[in-house]
């Protein structure tokens, strides 16, 4: 029996070990795929060529495809939401990390930003459309509301949570002993926290931003609801224009051939694109995290 | 000295103020969602199918409210999540307690950093993934291409709540119980996952509604249908997929607000569920 | 009592060491025979190795990476090193500094734990009587008998230590080890394992290790001293205390350092 159940034992840790080495075999798949269905596209136009120009002409004969409209329509609304979604985050994060730190209203604060984060992108995409489109038309910004400003101020909301939740734990994570050094100085809380607090908790704040960055990149459904879906180069923050999500999400069902093959590509610069930024926000995260 | 501490009172207001605006965009849509839904949803619209075009046209047209209902997607989000969490839920226990056995191995290091990699991916990729792997070699639109979908987006999360959860159990307890004689085996089955099972639970449901509300990656997998469809290798809805049909479709449109209300609620139900038993089940 | 003539050996050391590094010993080269019937407590500094000797008789040590253990302990005879690991440690219990009942299972499967966990299965009136006679064997029967099916964690520190004292010995094991049983409790509590401690060597033999000197002399037959991983002096607790032979052993008994 005994050594039935050090058989068993082997078999266990061999499952354990087979279920992490999928996320390997998932992670190298996904790359494979994505490179192999890009390569129509990048040995056609080449992988620069096709990166920085901005063609998308679909006409069978004269088929011609370029990134580069996608990929400053993805990073425009992206900055722009993070941009808008800093003065209301930092707030939120002090006010749960710090002003108000371990109390009901913070926790009350807490789920509310937990409850938008839950809500779907598409969800977000109908009350962009049917709420703020409207009010961004009637200030005569954009194309009948539509844009990368429509976009981006529907993507600040989305990532506000995400911002929010994670910065106020770098402010939670601010010794109390250090702020009970500035306070016994006489400082005010505003000194304490420009002083002490953020200082202290600054490099984890801006990884956060920079993951909430990496959020933004890669949302779908609400910005292509709002961007208004025209593939030129966007030439402000009133032009329509497409991300690389969503013109994927627009145009991925019905093409074949050379256009999916540059859809696909598309979707594997948005990959590198989001992992690269992600990979920055975690690697400062972790420098932080071993510090405290 | 007044300055300063004028200085101060005007901070903390301002802190206040805009974290108060937050709360706007929640209440603005589910006041919206409420306000423009509630009228649509009776029994037909959990039981019956989305209508057609022209039967929508017809009934508003007669000012009568839009006929049938979203069974065909909370059919389809039911077969499909309940398919990815079957696959996600044991694969990302076994690799997050293989993570928090051996933290310190080249191996376990890469695959920690493939699950922080595969977490940031977009969901509309993973679309684009479970059409390359799954659409294209069957050669169909199916319920299974989007549960792998969805299955590759919850993993990478059960695997880090598990580790987390794993990693703040006391040492002695898995010592104890080597200390018992059990095998490694029952250690991890009937001691270490138990005691975290708050933690563990909380992953999976906050895992699930992660998925549940999404429709980029089911776009080009699941694709939709009319009919309620329990045959898991042809085209099937979900409530999300749905919501983007309806809002492509003029007749239909007024059905958005029911039905982004319905997907709303359930994933506040979860969510809640998940926090109450973060707080009930919490390791002392 | 302490008159009674303790003869068999039930554990013998036999050249045994242990590192954590290559090259350098946390406990070198012990030789003893551990008497059946006996406390025996294990003193010293911190850092002497007392609770790595310990370990060693269950082989926990398999669990980390990096350490060995050599020499060979025989429990009852038998070479710990050629058996199951699992069936080592269904022979030797242990009780460990914290109590730490599991926290998923309830008074009742706490006491039970070992055969849970180990697979074996029992009928109902088996259950019982293992679970009422090892609860009477701690004195824990009467306090927790209408509380049973409560989670094992509700009982307070003193309590949880004796559940698992009673989750140790349900294994009906040849020797019961103690580490520092009573360190994470107060001074009632303590008191109460170690009147526990002497009641249970009649029927178990124990080791117990301990920084508490006085708790050494209290209860245990046979006293080990260990510095730097050497095991300086072994002997009758009574003699050690009143004639130690080693001058290390005397300063750390006059509290000298430690």
């Amino acid at each position: 029996m005994k050594s039935a159940s050090i058989v068993k034992d082997k078999i266990f840790r061999q499952l354990l070990f087979v279920a992490a080495a999928l996320i390997i075999l998932i992670s190298a798949g996904m790359i494979y795929s994505l490179t192999t269905g890009s390569f129509g596209a990048f040995s056609k136009f080449g992988f620069f060529k096709f990166t920085f120009t901005s063609a998308w002409n679909p006409t069978a004969g004269s088929e011609n495809y370029g990134a580069l409209s996608f990929i400053i329509g993805t990073l425009l609304t992206s900055f722009v939401a993070l941009l808008l979604c800093i003065p209301f985050s930092l707030p939120v994060a002090l006010f749960t990390g710090e002003y108000f730190k371990g109390t009901k209203i913070a926790s009350f604060l807490g789920t509310v930003t937990d409850l938008l984060a839950g809500i779907p992108s598409i969800v977000y995409g109908l009350w962009g459309f049917y709420t703020l489109r409207p009010i961004v038309q009637s200030l005569g910004l954009g194309e009948n509301g539509f844009g990368i400003l429509t976009a981006g101020f529907v993507l600040a909301i989305m990532i506000i949570p995400y911002a929010a939740s994670l910065s106020g734990e770098f402010f939670k994570l601010v010794p109390d002993d250090l702020k009970e050094g500035a306070y016994s100085m006489g400082a005010t809380r505003l000194e304490v926290v420009r002083h002490i607090s953020l200082p202290m908790a600054g490099t984890g704040i801006f990884a956060s931003y920079v993951l909430a960055l990496g959020r933004a990149l890669g949302e779908t459904m609400a910005v292509t609801m709002l961007i208004g879906n025209t593939n030129g180069i966007p030439f402000g923050l009133t032009s329509t224009g497409n991300t690389m999500a969503s013109i994927i999400a627009n145009q991925f069902g019905e093409a074949d051939g050379l256009k999916l093959s540059s859809l696909i590509a598309l979707g594997l610069l948005l990959f590198l694109l989001t992992a690269i930024i992600n990979l920055i926000g975690r690697l400062i995260m972790k420098r932080v995290a071993v510090k405290v | 000295m007044s300055r300063r501490i004028i200085k101060d009172k005007v901070a903390k207001i301002v802190v206040c103020l805009f974290s108060g605006l937050t709360v706007i965009p929640l209440a603005a849509i589910i006041w919206e969602l409420v306000k423009k839904g509630y009228h649509q949803i009776n029994w037909d619209f959990f039981t019956k199918v989305a209508p057609n075009t022209l039967d929508a046209m017809l009934a508003q047209r007669s000012g009568q409210i839009i006929p049938g209902g979203i069974a065909n997607g909370i059919t389809g989000t039911l077969i499909m999540v309940v398919m990815a969490a079957l696959l996600a839920v044991p694969c990302g226990l076994f690799a997050g307690v293989y993570l928090s056995e051996k933290p310190h191995t080249g191996f376990s290091k890469a695959v920690s950093f493939l699950t922080d990699l595969l977490q940031g991916v977009p969901s509309i990729i993973l679309g684009i993934i479970a059409y390359a792997w799954v659409v294209k070699p069957m050669g169909s639109y199916s319920a299974i291409a989007g549960s792998i979908a969805l299955f590759i987006m919850m993993l990478p999360l059960i695997v880090r709540s598990t580790e987390e959860t794993m990693k703040m159990l006391p040492s002695n307890l898995k010592e104890s119980a080597l200390a018992l004689g059990s095998s490694y085996r029952s250690v991890i089955l009937k001691v270490l996952l138990p005691s975290s099972f708050g933690g563990l639970f909380t992953g999976i449901l906050l895992a699930i509604s992660r998925v549940m509300g999404e429709t980029a990656p089911l776009m080009f997998t699941a694709l939709g249908s009319m009919q309620v469809n329990w045959d898991v290798t042809a085209p099937t809805n979900a409530i999300p997929l749905l919501i983007w049909q309806f809002y492509n479709d003029p007749n239909l449109v007024g059905m958005i607000w029911a039905s982004s209300l319905f997907i709303m609620i359930l994933i506040l139900i979860l969510n809640i569920t998940a926090s109450r038993v973060a707080r009930k089940w919490k390791i002392r | 009592m302490e008159n009674k003539i303790i003869e068999n050996t039930v554990l013998k050391f036999e050249h045994v060491s242990v590192s954590y590094v290559p090259g350098k010993n946390a406990v070198d080269d012990i030789n003893a025979d551990v008497k059946e019937h006996a406390i025996t407590a294990i003193m010293g500094p911190s850092g002497c190795g007392k609770s790595t000797l310990l370990r060693a008789i269950n082989r926990m040590h398999e669990l980390y990476k990096g350490i060995t253990v050599s020499g060979h302990i025989l429990l009852k005879g038998e070479d710990i090193m050629e058996m199951n690991p699992m069936q080592v440690r269904c022979k030797a219990g242990m009780v460990f500094q914290r109590p730490n009942p599991f926290p998923t299972m309830s008074v009742y499967d706490n006491v039970l734990a070992g055969y849970k966990l180990n697979g074996i299965k029992l009928k109902k009136s088996q259950k019982d009587e293992i679970v009422e006679s090892c609860l009477r064997d701690v004195g824990l029967w009467k306090e927790v008998k209408e509380s049973l099916n409560k989670k094992g964690t509700f009982l307070s520190g003193g309590q949880q230590q004796r559940l698992c004292i009673a989750r140790a010995i349900a294994l009906k094991p040849e020797i019961l080890l103690m580490d520092e049983p009573t360190s994470a409790l107060d001074p009632i509590a303590t008191n109460k394992i170690e009147q526990l401690a002497l009641e249970l060597k009649k029927i178990f033999s124990i080791i117990i290790v301990t920084h508490n000197i006085a708790q050494a002399a209290r209860i245990s037959d046979m006293s080990m001293f260990m510095y730097l991983g050497e095991l300086i002096e072994y002997e009758k607790t009574k003699i050690m205390f009143t004639n130690p032979k080693d001058k290390r052993t005397e300063d750390y008994l006059n509290g000298q350092f430690g």
